[in-house]
């Protein structure tokens, strides 16, 4: 066994400085960091402040190791809070003004600004909006293509509040867990996707 | 009066019908990229690009004796030799052994008003992006330099160590995310063909054509800011949509961030100043 195990460490150990060469030291990013973003107010600094799955993501590109992965799904499932009510439904045509909204998070935003979820930006929604992005899947008749299960629901809710809790390094913002969106503002989106009478759904 | 609206009229009916055929086979997001893709053609006439006007301007600024010292920007060393402009720009950012720092064109100005001119860069800095009734020296000179490189390949300098770092560490905060919405550059420029809204979005975590065309167009007069803008402006817009702080302006992230999407985009041409939405 252990002849086994040492040229497996040696290899590991081979990768890994190969894959350092290539990254250059944290701390010497992170002096980088501070030299462009160090006058930014304590709060502002914080948000650049990478958690520990972020701080994955970034070092292998978004391409965690299984090992990884497990970790994350973990960690990350147990910062999402369901609704003490049990209802995952809002109101549709609030969860439109969420999801067409892309205002807040800026340094350009005025002080108070209430944040959209922007969902326009990234995926299709209602098929009738021809202004919408596709760096995600479309997501066109979601409810009605999933005949509005209750499991699909409570995993759509997971999703939004938290999508490295269902997807490691997912490119979608974790709405809930970043308090970009409130509890009431996620249920709407939710019956944006979800309501039968949602144009999401038409 | 009414002729042009009638002929317009006409113009999109044409298009409609021309379109018509198109949309059973092809998907609503075609007929969008189509659309885009003419308006950008109606915005690229060079003999109506106001970014020229700001060359004009930085040529006179690159002559005019300024500063404490009373001197003009002509004895500025952009990295080809003191006052040569022809393919400084082309060669930017580099290592400047004097400040022992890789400079972008911007940073290498700044360094130039101070040390040379004895020109107060607080009060340039505070204009660096221009608005209503605000000139900015520094969009007016980036513009001139630009242009005396223009219809010259993209020739990134990667031999001195500090400019070895530069590419990597640009590379690495390329992926690094954060903000409310954990975003990277890479969260919207490392797919080919994706949009935000209705946005083309430039694939840049791959060297070629993409990056080419990116890199070689800036700095390009913004129609929709009407304004001549660098890319400092570029990456402080950037940073500001990735729901990151706001950027020091002329700093070290942003510089390695440019050297490394230099180096995608190795051999560009450069055509500016260029003219964008």
């Amino acid at each position: 066994m252990i002849k086994v195990l040492i040229p497996l460490t040696a290899l590991l150990l081979a990768a890994g400085s190969a894959n350092a060469q290539e990254r250059p030291a944290q701390a010497v990013i992170d002096a980088y960091i501070k030299s462009t973003f160090g006058k930014a107010s304590a709060e502002w600094q914080a948000r650049i402040k990478p958690d520990d799955s972020l701080s994955v993501c970034n070092v292998t590109r978004n391409n965690p190791s299984s090992a990884q992965s497990d970790e994350m799904l973990k960690r990350e499932s147990a910062r999402v809070t369901y609704p003490a009510d049990g209802k995952f439904l809002g109101d549709w045509k609030k969860g439109y003004q969420v999801a067409n909204n892309g205002r807040g998070g800026q340094f350009s935003d005025p002080a108070g600004t209430v944040a959209g979820g922007n969902c326009f930006a990234c995926h299709q929604l209602d098929p009738k909006e021809v202004s919408y992005g596709t760096l995600g899947p479309s997501l066109a008749a979601y409810g009605k293509d999933r005949k509005y299960d209750p499991e699909t629901i409570k995993d759509a809710y997971t999703k939004i509040y938290n999508s490295m809790a269902v997807v490691p390094c997912s490119n979608m913002p974790r709405f809930g867990v970043n308090k970009v969106l409130d509890e009431q503002q996620i249920k709407d989106v939710m019956a944006y996707l979800f309501d039968p009478e949602s144009p999401v759904n038409k | 009066m009414k002729l042009p609206i009638i002929g317009a009229a006409a113009l999109v009916a044409v298009l409609i019908v021309a379109a018509g055929p198109l949309t059973a086979q092809s998907p609503p997001q075609d007929d969008s990229e189509k659309e885009i893709e003419r308006y950008r053609q109606m915005l690229s006439d060079p003999f109506s690009n106001p970014g020229f006007l700001a060359v004009d301007r930085g040529e006179v600024l690159w002559a005019e004796k300024r500063g404490t010292k009373g001197v003009s920007l002509e004895g500025c060393d952009l990295g080809e030799g003191a006052g040569k402009l022809e393919g400084a720009f082309a060669k930017l950012p580099r290592y400047f052994a004097d400040a022992d720092k890789v400079m972008d064109t911007e940073q290498r100005l700044l360094w130039c008003m101070d040390k040379l001119q004895g020109l107060d860069t607080k009060e340039v800095v505070l204009r660096r992006f221009s608005g209503p009734a605000r000139a900015s020296d520094m969009e007016d000179l980036v513009a001139f330099i630009a242009n005396k490189s223009s219809e010259m390949t993209i020739q990134p300098q990667l031999s001195h160590p500090k400019e070895k770092e530069m590419a990597a560490v640009g590379e690495a905060l390329f992926y690094t995310r954060g903000g409310v919405n954990d975003f990277s550059c890479a969260t919207c420029h490392a797919e080919e063909g994706k949009r935000i809204r209705l946005q083309g979005l430039p694939n840049l975590s791959v060297k070629g054509k993409t990056a080419q065309e990116t890199m070689g167009s800036w700095p390009t007069y913004r129609v929709s800011q009407s304004a001549l803008r660098t890319m400092q402006h570029r990456l402080w817009d950037c940073y500001r949509q990735q729901r990151w702080p706001v950027p020091e302006y002329g700093s070290e992230a942003l510089t390695a961030l440019t050297v490394f999407l230099q180096k995608q985009a190795e051999g560009g041409e450069i055509k500016v100043p260029s003219i964008k939405r």
